[in-house]
């Protein structure tokens, strides 16, 4: 029998993408769940702290950034756990491409459906919160490339977790330190945003965070699921 | 030739040792079939040559050496597990273009050629959700046809399957063995296959 002819890792990653946004879309109630808690939450703090704009635009950024967060958390808890749960996860490992590359292809794919919208509803939260429209284009941006390098460290936490009963607590335990750095300069930017000055500097620590991430976060998924499977 | 041979293979669950050297030669054209009492490892021998479970100590060599990419060892094999490794809210066909399609590029109509050799034409386009174990069970058939790789890793391949299901099991064996391919297979039941070309492997449970 002659060796059988390999798709590159790119398509097969592709297909991964595309396989994830198919079964998304037929089980949307799921997705919008941490939208919906990231918009409750937000929204919940003019009615529980204060309704003056002066005052909820000063703790706008912990607000946005700390629903972001454990709305990012929430969800990727679940990441690869259907995939485990029925073999297809162990197919991933078979398939003769690059595990890393698949499971990239599977965090992308979250990201598309849950951080992407996410970043696209904060400016409609944000004018509940009272941020100037002028800071909007600021906040987009670093919760964007913020929440890219929460679904990469989410999944390293959800790799880890995989064979662990009930393991979304400790996801989160694991996860959230790695997410502080996020916390850090993503609410930073967004305050910068919000008082007027440049959010530049933040930004670029942000993209360089990401930039770690996507080099990194997939092998240490890849190693992560590998042992998670066993 | 294609030919599977394991020496003095160890492997621990745990701190508890599961299989305490274990090692066969397997030519091509020829099926292994692993028995053992529950517990005496026959699922964890199919898991740990795939590569899923890691090895204490042993030597694998397939074709002769032992596989320096494992991407490509991956490549040539099979492996269908307890479950078969399908998406409940996908169709088969669905299902089959994308588990090939990772590995790689799909030729048109061999999806459902694959699907009417195992007879699943018939409810190739319901959710796998819809379907009964065994109709799930010839899907992921079809999908090891599509794979169409020498060497096949089948755990209780006749779990909920039929009489019927039972003998087309034992005619896609057949035909990959006619083709040089190898099967490795965790099962009790006669599957009927040409006794000259079976192996057998007994596993004991290890105290």
């Amino acid at each position: 029998m002659t060796p059988q002819p390999r798709t590159s890792a790119l398509a097969a990653a592709s297909a991964v993408l595309q396989r994830d946004l198919v079964l998304a879309l037929r089980r949307p109630s799921q997705l919008l769940q941490p939208l919906a808690f990231f918009v409750v939450v937000t929204l919940l703090f003019p009615l529980g702290y204060t309704p003056e704009l002066a005052k909820l635009r000063s703790i706008a950024p912990g607000v946005l950034w700390v629903g972001a967060l454990l709305a990012s958390v929430l969800a990727l808890d679940s990441l690869f756990r259907d995939d485990a749960a029925d073999g297809t996860l162990e197919q991933f490992v078979l398939a003769g491409q690059p595990l890393a590359a698949l499971l990239f292809a599977k965090t992308a794919a979250h990201w598309l459906l849950t951080g992407l919208p996410l970043a696209l509803m904060a400016p409609v939260t944000g004018i509940a919160l009272g941020v100037p429209i002028e800071a909007m284009p600021g906040i987009l941006c670093a919760l964007c490339i913020g929440t890219v390098t929460l679904s990469l460290i989410g999944a390293i936490g959800a790799g880890l977790t995989l064979g662990v009963r009930r393991g979304g607590v400790l996801s989160s335990l694991l996860t959230l330190p790695l997410s502080v750095p996020v916390l850090v300069f993503g609410a930073r930017a967004t305050e910068l945003a919000i008082t007027g000055g440049s959010p530049s500097g933040a930004l670029y620590l942000l993209a360089a965070l990401m930039v770690l991430g996507l080099t990194l976060a997939p092998l240490a998924a890849a190693a992560a699921v590998r042992i998670g499977l066993e | 030739m294609n030919t599977l041979s394991l020496s003095n293979w160890h492997v621990f669950r745990g701190e508890r040792q599961v299989l305490r050297g274990v090692g066969f030669d397997l030519q091509g054209g020829r099926c292994l079939q692993v028995l053992g009492d529950n517990g005496s490892g026959k699922t964890t021998l199919l898991r740990s040559i795939a590569g899923l479970v890691p090895r204490e100590a042993g030597e694998l060599r397939w074709c002769g050496a032992v596989p320096a990419d494992e991407g490509q060892f991956h490549a040539d094999l099979g492996y269908l597990g307890h479950d078969p490794p399908l998406k409940a809210d996908l169709d088969a066909r669905e299902n089959l273009a994308f588990a090939l399609r990772v590995r790689r590029p799909v030729v048109a109509g061999e999806i459902d050629a694959a699907l009417a050799r195992v007879g699943a034409q018939a409810y190739a386009d319901r959710p796998v959700r819809t379907l009964s174990a065994g109709q799930r069970r010839r899907i992921a058939f079809a999908a090891l046809l599509c794979f169409r790789v020498p060497l096949w890793l089948l755990d209780e391949p006749t779990t909920n399957l039929d009489a019927a299901g039972i003998a087309l099991l034992r005619e896609l064996m057949d035909e990959c063995l006619a083709r040089g391919g190898l099967v490795v297979t965790a099962t009790h039941q006669d599957l009927g296959l040409d006794p000259r070309r079976l192996d057998r492997l007994a596993l004991a449970v290890l105290r």
